[in-house]
């Protein structure tokens, strides 16, 4: 991969930190009127997950990590790992349980999510931002107490647990919003 | 089509730009200090290893958009135009961000036979009086050494504390390359990130710099005994807004300065930059006992006004233009 000088560094610029792969949030110049300039980065580990800031000195430069978004259909999980389609070349990639992360709680057989590639493994993905998903397991339904505006918690097919309405039931298929995991709405099929 | 044509200022901040820079010309004229308007297209530059001068070409020879009047306001000293002000153009090369700019406007006086406390109190008089006629409250206005600002905030010295524990202080806040950084270097690491983000509101001289980063400034004892340079800085609410020495008079020890940032430009592959002989002979002749500084006047605005970018008290900023 090529280096990037400071700068070259700007907001979503991937590079490596430390042996793991990084990307630019924010970077701000810095340059007493006497001394060395120097920039001033906060970065998010691609892997962790994690914010750092880091400040280099100017000129210096950062190997760039071999990192690239791509949307994937999701196709199956075999217990070890779970594969995913790049849907023009129908290549397969096959993710860590780690690289799934949060994600597993919403992934459903054919979505279609962006799988994050470092030197072409799946490094990380995020499902859909909505996901419509059928409720396996809750208290039984009571009809006629939606004023009320009480929840309940709701077993997903997914095996998600979210706070739903009292009056679905199992068997309703309902609408998350996978980044807060809220209950968006029930779905008539 | 460029869809960026529209100004970064708006109108009200454009007016009180203009407010200001009459202010500053008043305050000055009221005190009987004249305006010099200086060349800002030069045959000379500064050596300075951190201050990158942007190349300009007149009838085929190299020339230099100038880094700050400095320079030839001082030849001006040493021809005896005593007091002297200049409100104008400077211009730096790679200096692009919230807080810079490639070209910006600078106000810098020099007062002879002032020494450096008392050219403070005259930046502080000329802020206050501006701050204080759009706002209620007074500006508060502190004065602390730099090695009592950075000990508050480390417990250290910074001039007598070994360079490895700076080094490692340093590579620590920042990134492992510092590890290797001179301590001039460190100091301005650790000074930048740290002790000015604890500042109080309002404006604050920090001034007794260390040795190691005395630029033009004289050299000499503190209350403590330590040598330290006769140089200040002003920080309003945090920002640099302000550099000025007591001023280095002698045109020895300054060409040795001189060689010394060139062989520093030499060591990180920085254009060569051949040392302003024009001034070396006005040192040579004489320069006047005196106290000089620069501020940087849209910085000024931009606290002034609480704007958040230069690009909001700008007509029109690099990216503009």
């Amino acid at each position: 991969m090529a280096n990037y000088s400071t700068n070259e560094f700007r907001s979503g610029l991937k590079l490596m930190l430390d042996g793991d792969p990084c990307s630019i949030l924010e970077n701000e110049l810095v340059k007493p009127g006497k001394g060395q300039a120097f920039s001033r980065v906060k970065l998010r580990n691609l892997k962790t997950g994690r914010v750092l800031e880091k400040t280099f000195k100017s000129g210096e430069s950062l190997e760039g990590a071999d990192v690239v978004d791509m949307d994937m259909q999701y196709l199956y999980e075999d217990g070890d790992f779970w594969y995913f389609m790049e849907p023009d070349t129908f290549e397969q990639h096959q993710a860590t349980e780690q690289a799934v992360g949060e994600a597993i709680k919403w992934l459903r057989e054919q979505d279609v999510c962006v799988v994050t590639l470092y030197n072409g493994s799946p490094l990380s993905v995020v499902p859909p931002n909505h996901v419509d998903l059928a409720i396996v397991e809750t208290d039984p339904g009571l009809r006629g107490d939606t004023a009320q505006g009480g929840s309940k918690p709701a077993k997903l097919v997914t095996g998600a647990v979210v706070k739903v309405p009292l009056f679905l039931d199992e068997g309703d298929v309902i609408k998350v919003d996978t980044r807060t995991g809220e209950y968006q709405g029930r779905v008539k099929e | 089509m460029a869809d960026n044509w529209q100004p970064g200022i708006n109108n009200s901040l454009l007016r009180a730009r203009s407010e200001l820079l009459q202010s500053l010309r008043s305050f000055f004229q009221q005190r009987q200090v004249p305006e010099v308007d200086v060349p800002v297209l030069g045959r000379s530059t500064v050596t300075d290893s951190n201050i990158e001068s942007i190349k300009a070409v007149v009838s085929g020879n190299s020339a230099y958009l100038q880094t700050s009047p400095e320079y030839f306001m001082k030849r001006l000293l040493a021809a005896g135009s005593g007091d002297i002000f200049c409100l104008g153009k400077a211009f730096r090369d790679a200096e692009i961000g919230r807080r810079h700019n490639p070209e910006f406007t600078m106000l810098e006086w020099y007062r002879c036979g002032w020494d450096e406390h008392q050219l403070m109190d005259e930046v502080a008089e000329l802020i206050s009086q501006i701050a204080n006629a759009r706002s209620e409250a007074p500006l508060a206005v502190t004065k602390v050494s730099y090695a009592d600002s950075f000990e508050s905030v480390f417990g250290i010295d910074p001039q007598s504390t070994e360079l490895g524990t700076l080094q490692k202080m340093a590579a620590e806040l920042g990134s492992e390359s510092w590890a290797e950084e001179s301590r001039a270097n460190c100091l301005d690491l650790l000074f930048s990130l740290k002790v000015e983000a604890q500042l109080p509101d309002g404006l604050v001289f920090i001034y007794d710099y260390p040795a190691c980063q005395a630029a033009l400034a004289q050299i000499h004892l503190d209350a403590q005994g330590r040598s330290v340079s006769r140089r200040f800085e002003a920080f309003f609410n945090r920002m640099e807004l302000a550099n000025g020495y007591r001023e280095l008079t002698d045109a020895r020890e300054q060409r040795q300065r001189f060689d010394k940032d060139r062989e520093q430009r030499h060591a990180d592959g920085k254009p060569e930059i051949t040392v302003d002989e024009k001034l070396m002979t006005a040192l040579d002749a004489g320069l006047p006992a005196c106290a000089g500084v620069a501020l940087g006047v849209d910085r000024l605005l931009m606290q002034l006004q609480g704007a958040e970018s230069l690009d909001q008290v700008m007509p029109f900023s690099w990216s503009r233009s």
